[in-house]
């Protein structure tokens, strides 16, 4: 296999290509779709978390003036929502694109008004009057297990949906009893609610004379989207739909999932031949797109004399929300149980999940998508263990560091996985040398002395990115291959378009790609255009979650851009009358060894690849490639951040002195693009740490369902980030590269909350559950000064 | 996010403009900056028939020196009141209450006007006027009438404006002598308005004694109040730490605390005794010079 050679525009911070679109307003979203004859729907959503619908009235509503069409369940004939991921002996309820029957959280839909304006619709939605028989609700994973808790279905008993285990039980529990000290500690990782800038969208339009169907949707997979809504949900060829996901800005895993809304649209505009609108209000996003993390959780960890881990043990209460939302079961599962092990040589592991039904919006991936919940688990344990063993926590940190692997043999876990390459001590020591360590501990204890409560929080983390071996995914449930396509199409004067499956809402494509593309070629990036997200342009591809656009997406653009190459050395030989040894490609051309007047660039070379007037015998004319790249293995990122915070005793805020982020991302294609990418993954992880929290209260209504109480981390909350790289290649794929869009936010979580507790050490506090409010940081200060 | 329909006045005068609220009464609401109105009516809380717009009243945005007095007009943006040179000499404290509204683009619609009419329990603005002992000029059919701003906040969001009527000014008087404030406030984590927010404004003799002190609270209660009991532990006392901290001590009373997301009764009560402090602090270090 090919390596890419050392410096060229690989490893350039090349400002992105797309920016200027977006920062002057003229990127086209979904919303900035307009068709003729367009109409405009709003959805009628339940304010019950869990109710009988007894009856709907409509006929108000139909007359509104512009009202068009109302429609409800008992009108929508379409296949339910399917979910894409199966685990052993799992119960999926049916998940009907309108509620029929009964209502399991606030804001599921219940109808939709279609109208001539958007202010038609929502009037129309406003008049529909919904009789509903309440029902109690149930919201938190663990108490939905209760006997007597609310039942979301009367053939799902305990509203369990799966319990699934990963690991060697008896082996863990022989562990456990052999062993020194045994850390314990139950740990609630709140629920989260996505909040991309971009709100959901789809604009559905079915052509009566053509008999097909478009859809333009915020979607971070368009192939996905129309296989799951062509074959399962309305049952007509993939070739008559076509799924377009243009600028989609942000998705954070919010929008790889089919929903409701665009279902429902797309039968709305094939019954009424007119296309059909809908974009969120950001409430409704609140309520009814998909939500992250909300596990409750028993964790213990073993260790030896030495301070040395010899198992570790988990018990997980997941919700999974009302239905299964697209990929749920995968997330508290295979993304959550094998990732279990972090940095360390832990020998033993077992691990439980229980997959619980809430009456709550569906949780599925969120930025992370279970890595997070696993590393938060495993460095608290570790800081908890640091405090019970009398070490520090770096100390116990290094004490348990799978020893460097980076000879291509890979570490197997306990707990399934095999990660690719591995140098865990580097990251740290260049994390905390770049804190000062040392100096802050005494900083710290100076300014105990002075009444200030600083802390210092460490975490090591390791995550996975690039899924994944198709094969190994399907094993384990996916309804879905996991490899990626990329298209490499050469016109005639030697430009490129790129066809990749990848889809960039954020990510920057455009213009990584293109460096790729620019460096193997030898052509300027200005010749190069990369597409995406439209289904009936580009091959079939999986899309982009997972950080795995550079590392399946890249590698299989870059398997393209070989095949093409080498097509195209064939001819220059040709034409050049050379043997294809004797060719050296260089800055776009092809040369003879030797004969330095003697060249064909690639422009060249691509005209008589289409004249096809001079190309060897039996050579098809033409330069393009296709490639379907299937990973071999995840990659595995890891690093060390380093948190220094300050508490105010008065008030409980948490002040963030400072960051530090040393990542290992494998190669790094553009490094201020990863940089962007850790400074917005920080950024989210600290908000989960001290500031969101999707809250459903006891009866079930959605609390924190607005801007206005939902905290998001703002700008003037965070300090300027110190961040480095440490880099050890990915042996997995052709460029080196590991995955870098959700490392930030694994590893500030954790490393904030580990800052927070260290500060309220003096103080005899052992942990406290997310979000570190400051009533409750205070509270905590406070009660252990009496 | 699509408020119901209604119609949309734009009145030249105050006199027309009062006449529209006479002829449409109920149905009809006021709109300044839109600030606090329009999210509301986004999301169909608030359903006003007819909107009559104040901003095409000339006349209803100045901040100038008048009588003793400050004088700003209603329409008066937050960010006028932040950058106003006058206000900065004279009375700072106001600016700086309104450089922590919001954000900018909240500051160049929101008006004084609209801030204090609306009365949001945990708005800014409320404090800061009840510390300086302000006044309200209210318009009428009948003509103008002055409400002292103890008398303004009368409950949960509704004040002494009567539903015949505009405010037109607010008056603040010229700080006299040795005098001091501050505005500080803990920000909700989300939407920036204040958990709790205490404004205090002392004056001092040549002898460094208080004689005059004024302390609001808003944030914590259902309308933001006056501290009596604060005020009370100032006057004709010398302002040291021990005085300041037994103050402060009973910044809670007479507040009516809500507990909510951000914070239980105890916390919130805390929280007014600690800004009530602080501000207190950073008051009669300004006023000492
Ligand atoms: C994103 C955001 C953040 C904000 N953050 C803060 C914050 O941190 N702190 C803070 O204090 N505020 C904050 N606000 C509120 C902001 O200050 C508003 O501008 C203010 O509360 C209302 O002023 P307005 O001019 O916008 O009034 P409008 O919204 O136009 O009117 C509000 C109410 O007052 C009535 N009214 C307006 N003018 C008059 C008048 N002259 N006479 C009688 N009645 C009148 C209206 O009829 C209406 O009922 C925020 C608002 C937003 C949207």
């Amino acid at each position: 296999m090919a390596t890419v050679a050392e410096d060229r525009l690989f490893g350039k911070s090349i400002k992105r290509r797309e920016d200027p679109r977006f920062i002057t307003g003229r990127g086209q979203y979904v919303d900035d779709v307009k068709l003729p004859g367009m109409t405009y729907a709003a959805f009628v959503r339940s304010p019950h978390p869990h109710a009988v619908i007894k009856g709907i009235d409509a006929s108000a509503a139909r007359q509104v003036p512009g009202v068009i069409a109302v429609y409800t369940g008992e009108d929508v004939k379409v296949g339910g929502l399917p979910c894409g991921w199966m685990l052993p002996d799992i119960k999926v309820p049916p998940r009907p694109a309108l509620a029929s029957g009964k209502v399991r959280y606030v804001g599921e839909p219940v109808a939709i008004v279609v109208a001539e304006s958007v202010y038609a619709a929502k009037d129309g939605a406003e008049a529909v009057r919904v009789d509903y028989q309440p029902l109690k609700a149930t919201v938190n994973p663990k108490s939905a297990h209760d006997k007597g808790a609310p039942k979301l279905f009367d053939d799902i008993p305990d509203n369990q949906c799966f319990y699934w285990t990963i690991g060697d039980k008896a082996a863990t529990e022989a562990a456990f009893k052999s062993a020194a000290t045994v850390v314990r500690q139950p740990l609630v990782n709140q629920r989260l609610i996505p909040n991309a800038m971009e709100p959901r969208a789809c604009v559905a339009s079915f052509s009566p004379a053509m008999g097909d169907l478009t859809l333009w949707v915020t979607s971070q997979n368009p192939h996905v989207h129309r296989l799951l809504m062509a074959a399962f949900i309305l049952g007509i060829p993939e070739t008559k739909m076509r799924v377009i996901a243009p600028d989609v800005g942000g998705g954070f895993g919010s929008k790889i999932f089919v929903y409701n809304e665009e279902v429902v649209a797309c039968w709305a505009s094939k019954t009424l031949g007119r296309p059909v609108k809908w974009t969120a209000e950001r409430r409704e996003s609140f309520m009814n797109d998909a939500h992250g993390r909300d596990h409750v959780t028993e964790a213990e960890m073993a260790f030896d004399r030495d301070g040395k881990i010899t198992g570790l043990r988990v018990k997980t209460h997941a919700a999974l929300g009302a239905y299964l939302s697209t990929f749920a079961p995968l997330i508290p599962s295979f993304l959550y149980g094998p990732l279990l092990s972090g940095v360390y040589k832990i020998p033993v592991i077992f691990c439980e999940v229980w997959g619980m039904l809430t009456t709550t919006a569906p949780v599925d991936a969120y930025r992370g998508a279970g890595r997070p919940e696993a590393t938060y688990l495993v460095e608290r344990l570790m800081d908890r263990a640091a405090d019970q063993l009398g070490v520090d926590p770096t100390e116990l940190r290094r004490r348990n560091f799978i020893p460097k692997f980076t000879d291509g043999t890979p570490y197997q876990t306990p707990v399934a996985f095999a990660y690719d390459s591995g140098d865990y001590e580097p990251a740290l020591r260049r994390a905390l040398q770049m804190a000062g360590y040392d100096a802050l501990r005494k900083e710290q204890e100076l300014g105990r002395k002075q009444g200030r409560l600083i802390g210092i929080g460490v975490t090591t983390y390791i995550e996975a990115c690039g899924p994944a071996p198709s094969a190994v995914a399907g094993s384990l449930g996916a309804g879905a291959g996991l490899w990626e396509s990329g298209q490499v199409r050469v016109h005639p004067t030697g430009a490129v378009s790129v066809y990749t499956g990848s889809h960039s809402h954020g990510q920057g494509h455009e213009t990584t790609f293109a460096q790729l593309v620019a460096d193997e070629l030898g052509i300027p990036m200005e010749q190069i255009d990369i597409v995406h997200g439209d289904t009936a342009q580009i091959p079939f591809g999986m899309g982009t979650y997972g950080s795995r656009s550079a590392c399946v997406g890249g590698s299989a653009i870059f398997r393209s851009l070989e095949k093409v190459k080498e097509k195209g050395r064939k001819i220059a030989a040709h034409l050049l009358e050379a043997g294809e040894q004797d060719l050296v490609f260089e800055k776009g051309a092809w040369s003879v060894k030797g004969a330095p007047g003697k060249s064909k660039a690639w422009g060249e070379v691509a005209l008589m690849a289409y004249l096809a007037h001079n190309i060897p015998q039996g050579m098809e004319p033409g330069l393009e490639a296709t490639s379907f790249y299937d990973p071999t293995n995840f990659t595995f990122p890891f690093g060390a951040h380093v948190a220094v915070v300050e508490i105010d005793p008065d008030t409980g805020h948490v002040k963030i002195l400072r960051y530090v982020a040393v990542d290992d991302v494998g190669r790094v294609i553009n490094p201020m693009i990863v940089d962007g990418m850790v400074h917005g993954g920080i950024a989210q992880g600290v908000g989960q740490a001290l500031w969101e929290h999707g809250i459903y209260g006891e009866d079930g209504q959605l609390v924190t369902g607005s801007m206005m109480d939902y905290a998001l981390p703002k700008a003037d909350q965070l300090p300027m980030y110190e961040t480095d790289r440490t880099v050890t290649p990915s042996p997995v794929n052709p460029l080196g590269v590991k995955g870098a869009g959700e490392t930030g936010t694994i590893a500030s979580t954790p490393t904030i909350v580990n800052a927070v507790i260290d500060a309220l050490s003096g103080q005899g506090v052992t942990h406290l559950d997310m979000p570190l409010t400051a009533e409750k940081v205070w509270k905590a200060a406070a009660a252990s000064r009496k | 996010m699509y408020p119901a329909a209604f119609e949309y006045h734009a009145p030249a005068s105050v006199r027309e403009a009062l006449g529209l609220l006479g002829q449409y009464k109920d149905d009809a609401k006021l709109l300044a900056g839109g600030h606090s109105l329009v999210p509301m009516m986004k999301l169909r809380l608030a359903q006003p028939k007819h909107l009559i717009d104040l901003k095409k009243i000339p006349g209803l945005s100045y901040i100038k020196e008048d009588g003793g007095a400050i004088a700003i007009g209603a329409m008066t943006t937050h960010w006028q009141v932040e950058s106003s040179a006058l206000l900065k000499q004279k009375c700072p404290v106001l600016s700086e209450t309104a450089a922590v509204i919001g954000d900018p683009a909240v500051r160049n619609l929101g008006t004084i006007g609209g801030s204090l009419a609306h009365a949001d329990p945990a708005a800014d603005m409320p404090a800061t006027i009840i510390a300086h002992g302000a006044e309200f000029v209210c318009e009428g059919p009948k003509g103008r009438r002055t409400v002292k701003v103890d008398d303004w906040f009368l409950g949960l969001m509704s004040t002494a404006v009567k539903e015949d009527e505009l405010l037109v000014e607010v008056r603040v008087p010229l700080w006299a002598g040795k005098t001091g404030g501050a505005y500080l406030k803990f920000p909700h984590p989300a939407s920036r308005f204040a958990v709790v927010g205490a404004a205090a404004v002392v004056t001092l003799d040549g002898a460094g004694k208080c004689t005059k002190a004024g302390v609001g609270i808003t944030g914590a209660g259902i309308k933001a109040v006056r501290a009596r009991d604060v005020e009370a532990g100032l006057v004709g006392k010398n302002l040291d730490q021990a005085t300041i901290e037994a103050a402060a001590a009973k910044a809670a009373e007479g507040v009516d605390v809500q507990a909510d997301l951000q914070g239980s009764v105890e916390y919130k009560s805390h929280l007014c005794r600690v800004f009530a402090r602080r501000a207190l602090e950073a008051a009669v270090k300004r006023a000492r010079g």
